[in-house]
């Protein structure tokens, strides 16, 4: 599964990098995400296109793993 | 999730809602329980950054919005020092905006007050902020980017809010320091511990919600989302029916509170803060929260609109109430439009070739 690393960047660019990698990856894409209004929002963007998303705590960061 | 974060953020705007209409009852100016803008610009003022003498005040909700939510994101994990993305850039970004703001004469949750109290001049406002987003969005789709933010001490994190306390012990202690307006809208303000508590509230509220004006408009062009907006749905629904309540409510665009019928130049000041409200990640109440959040790029933001206010007084280019600005200002407005849309392409056709 690709990674995405949206560390270092604020809303919205995460959910649209987030959008850009599901259109070259639409099977499903890990996410890296190092703010909870990000995480959220990624979470909610996945979420309406009909994915399935799993969130992993590390340190100061969230893994979303967002597949079908 | 969706419905619940849709819930929080209309509780939270309602209570922005209410407790606007109950700050202008108890003293401050017409639709005007709370600005960013304006309370920026009169705490430039009492500080002596401009002399405008109807200007000045240490407003003590923009304090209480501060360590509201520097107290809740310490609390609940979310305080995170960092910076580094484009700070001089952002600061240009900020005083911009508020330049764009003084001309319409409030900022975006100014706005949606003045549009809950009736004044069809913030419509005009609206749609003007619509296009700024707009054109902002077309930026960001095609790969605008400020740059990312690295990790930062937590002695540059802690630094803006301690400003904020120090600001407010010093205006509690030693009031001769600061100017304070005799009379117009820097004259007329609720009691200090009110306006705090306010501002406390709403600071908790807006950190734990991500309640942004721009951010709203901003998701449903990028993503069709509608949570963020129902928050601005909320704040305008609780001061219709405040304003109402309190038999203050007048629709029309003439006599409205602080504010001018030019609907050329209200159009025109929201779309600079529409535009670099998206160019900025969030409108001037969300760069407050992130700046109490730990965002160095964010407190520059602030600091840029607050020399943005000075200059604004300093140069005329602030509207006045009834007529509207004067040339100076509407020359400021069209030269920011033109720096932030130069800015926006400059950045995206970086972006897009190191793509």
């Amino acid at each position: 599964m690709r990674t995405l690393d949206t560390s270092g960047y604020s809303c919205p660019e995460p959910v649209i990098m987030t959008k850009k990698a599901l259109k070259e990856s639409p099977e499903g894409i890990a996410v890296i995400v190092d703010n909870r209004a990000s995480k959220e929002n990624v979470t909610r963007y996945a979420s309406a296109l009909g994915y399935s998303v799993e969130a992993a705590e590390g340190s100061g960061c969230w893994t979303l793993r967002i597949s079908r | 999730m969706g419905i619940r974060d849709k819930g929080k953020l209309c509780i939270t705007g309602a209570i922005i809602g209410a407790a606007a209409v109950v700050l202008t009852l108890l003293g401050n100016p017409g639709n005007m329980g709370f600005c960013i803008a304006c309370f920026i610009r009169d705490t430039a003022g009492a500080l002596h950054l401009h002399t405008a003498p109807i200007v000045e005040y240490a407003r003590p909700e923009i304090i209480g919005i501060i360590l509201g939510a520097f107290a809740i994101s310490a609390v609940r994990g979310d305080f995170r020092p960092r910076g580094g993305s484009s700070p001089v850039l952002r600061f240009i970004i900020g005083f911009i905006v508020m330049i764009g703001a003084l001309v319409f004469l409030g900022c975006p949750l100014r706005m949606v007050l003045r549009l809950g109290g009736g004044d069809l001049n913030a419509l005009v406002g609206l749609l003007g902020f619509i296009a700024g987003i707009g054109i902002g969005c077309i930026f960001l789709n095609n790969g605008f980017s400020l740059g990312k933010a690295g990790r930062q001490s937590g002695l540059e994190g802690a630094a803006f809010p301690s400003s904020a306390v120090l600001l407010f012990v010093l205006f509690l202690a030693f009031p001769s320091l600061f100017l304070f307006s005799e009379s117009g809208p820097g004259s007329m303000h609720a009691p200090v511990a009110a306006a705090l508590g306010a501002g406390l509230a709403v600071g908790v509220a807006a950190e734990r919600t991500r309640l942004c004006m721009a951010g709203g408009i901003r998701d449903i062009f990028l993503v069709r989302d509608f949570t963020l907006i129902s928050g601005f749905a909320a704040i305008f629904a609780a001061s219709l029916i405040g304003n109402i309540a309190a038999g203050s409510f007048r629709i029309g665009f003439a006599d409205q509170p602080i504010s001018h019928p030019m609907h050329l130049w209200n159009f025109l000041g929201m779309l600079a803060v529409g535009l670099g409200s998206v160019m900025l990640g969030g409108c001037p109440l969300r760069q407050l929260i992130l700046a109490a959040e730990g965002s160095s790029d964010s407190a520059m933001a602030v600091l840029g609109m607050m020399a943005g206010a000075a200059a604004a007084h300093n140069f005329s280019l602030a509207s006045s109430a009834g007529t509207g600005p004067g040339i100076n200002g509407k020359i400021a407005v069209v030269a920011g439009i033109i720096i932030l849309l130069a800015a926006a392409a400059g950045v995206t056709y970086r972006e897009r070739r190191k793509a």
